[in-house]
């Protein structure tokens, strides 16, 4: 089903630009609305990121509910959503893992056209390194577990690493020796705003209200369930609430009055200078805890792991910068003569698990999507859909139902520590 | 570490002064606190894993693992990244 965005003259197309070209560019209109939020819907979502605006979308589409608010604190994709390396994949080890990131995939394969927007998703393929005959066990151990689940993922030899990565440093005396790999070929990487935009403009074309630099600041609660939220623009009233705010989470959990299971954490990425295309794949070595893949612009996007402090700073650490770009200068020592331009960090809601909590807060009619931490952009089109699923029905999907809350009371955890470096 | 650019700035350890931030680690929350044999599920988890976690002032064990190898309390802005404070941990 592709999006009923307003009117064919709104539509993005070859022959509108062709004709906008024409007549000076001057028939564009904003990608979304900016209403005034009224003060009741049937559904409120809070936080305007990937996740909160994939939900609002997902509750037009596929429950024709329309009756709809985001409010988003600052600006549309200003957290991790737009400070995220890009990275799209689904090769997990758990089984609950696999098909929920894999699902993703498949609905990120058709985004563009599904919301009519290009999001430059490019599936150039992922190659995490293994650098010791012990580590090439490990990835054995994934490569088998993806292929029994019907996930594309294959193992690589040094040979086949080396040829398709020319630039790897190939001696095998070097810090970081490539010993062989494993690559998912539909992995790639897409642009992290046009994800958050083209959700935005599609959910607003139907119905949807969103606002932007306003902050919820409290809860009305009455009888165990949220009767409004208190924002920066008055109170606002709904029938049921979802919350996709990341790193604020814990915060705004206190505020409802519960307590949830994350720590809130700064990770770090950073581009160089642009450079003629020369390297194809995303490249991530865990052991070494750094990944790198080139943008469409030409930067070398770099990340590494997490700062291992709670932090809410929203900048990275210098100290962490110089181990990770130290990292990717070891295995790419032809890097070592660019220039960084930019550098900068991501609040990310990190769960003891490493998997996300999707489903129902101690209160009845507000629902969670959170502690996604390093790794939540690739699951921006499912994650919406489950919040939406949660909130339209009252009831989990079977997709969600593992990621529950109730996972940490009853012990039931889908660890997914070594799922990639800081699971990016 | 010698490029000035690159140091997180100090932290005062009450037994060693003033050192370089790379020579402590992070240790967790002291608030944290075990709850006795017949605590319920939810109890048990929250004590796993349920954590402070301020925006803003935080207190926080650290050790000094590359110094003195003490446990230390260190009052810690979670913003600034600016410590206030530091004094031994008491068992
Ligand atoms: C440096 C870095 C690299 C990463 N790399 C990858 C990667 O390669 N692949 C991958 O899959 N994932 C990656 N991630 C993780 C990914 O970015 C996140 O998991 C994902 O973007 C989370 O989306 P979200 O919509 O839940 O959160 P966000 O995009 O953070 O959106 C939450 C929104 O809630 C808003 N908000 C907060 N408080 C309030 C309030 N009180 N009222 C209203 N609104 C509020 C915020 O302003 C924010 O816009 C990376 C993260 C970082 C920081
Ligand atoms: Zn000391």
């Amino acid at each position: 089903m592709t999006a009923p965005v307003p009117g064919i003259e709104h539509r993005y197309s070859a022959l509108r630009l062709f004709r906008e070209g024409l007549r000076g560019q001057r028939g564009w209109t904003p990608a979304w609305r900016s209403p005034e939020p009224r003060r009741r819907y049937d559904a409120v979502i809070i936080g305007g990121g990937g996740h909160g605006l994939s939900a609002a979308w997902h509750l037009a589409k596929d429950h024709g509910i329309t009756d709809v608010l985001v409010i988003e604190k600052a600006w549309l994709g200003g957290g991790n959503t737009g400070r995220n390396t890009t990275i799209i994949r689904s090769n997990y080890f758990h089984r609950e893992s696999q098909v929920i990131y894999d699902a993703s995939l498949k609905i990120y394969e058709g985004l563009s056209r599904e919301l009519n927007y290009n999001i430059m998703f490019s599936q150039r393929g992922n190659i995490e390194l293994a650098h010791a005959p012990s580590e090439m066990e490990g990835m054995r151990r994934v490569v088998n577990a993806m292929q029994v689940a019907g996930i594309e993922s294959s193992l690589l030899t040094r040979d086949d690493v080396l040829a398709m990565v020319p630039l790897l440093d190939p001696s095998p005396y070097c810090r970081w020796p490539v010993f062989g790999g494993m690559i998912q070929r539909r992995a790639g990487v897409a642009r992290h705003d046009a994800v958050a935009w083209g959700y935005a403009r599609a959910a607003d074309g139907m119905g949807v209200d969103i606002v932007q630099n306003c902050a919820v600041n409290g809860f009305r609660i009455e009888g165990g369930r949220v009767r409004a939220v208190e924002t920066s623009h008055g109170v606002i009233e709904a029938s049921v609430f979802g919350m996709a705010v990341a790193g604020a989470s814990p915060e705004l959990a206190r505020l409802a009055g519960f307590r949830l299971p994350l720590l809130c954490m700064t990770l770090q990425a950073m581009v160089s200078e642009p450079l003629k295309p020369c390297l194809h794949h995303v490249v991530a070595s865990t052991p070494n805890s750094a990944y790198v893949s080139q943008s469409d612009k030409g930067e070398l996007v770099i990340g590494g792991g997490l700062e291992p402090v709670p932090s809410y700073a929203r900048r990275g650490d210098l100290a962490k910068t110089r181990e990770v770009l130290a990292s990717v200068v070891e295995m790419f020592p032809a890097f070592s003569t660019l220039r960084l331009m930019r550098q900068w960090g991501g609040t990310v809601d990190t769960s003891p698990d490493n998997s996300p909590i999707l489903g129902p807060s101690p209160l009845t009619n507000l629902y969670l999507n959170c502690g996604w931490g390093t790794g939540g952009f690739k699951a921006i089109p499912i994650g919406g859909k489950m919040l939406a699923h949660l909130m339209a029905t009252g009831r989990h999907h079977d997709l969600s139902a593992p990621f529950g809350l109730e996972r940490f009371a009853t012990g039931r955890l889908i660890d997914e520590a070594h799922a990639g470096v800081a699971h990016d | 570490m010698t490029n000035p650019m690159i140091k997180p700035g100090p932290m005062i350890c009450p037994f060693c002064g003033p050192r370089d931030a790379s020579e402590f680690r992070y240790g967790g929350d002291p608030s944290v606190a075990r709850p006795g044999f017949g605590c319920s599920d939810a109890d048990w988890a929250g004590y796993l894993y349920v954590r402070e976690n301020p925006r803003g002032l935080a207190r926080e064990y650290w050790v000094h693992s590359q110094g003195c190898g003490q446990w230390l309390v260190a009052e810690r802005d979670t913003v600034t990244h600016l410590v206030l404070r530091v004094t031994e941990a008491t068992p």
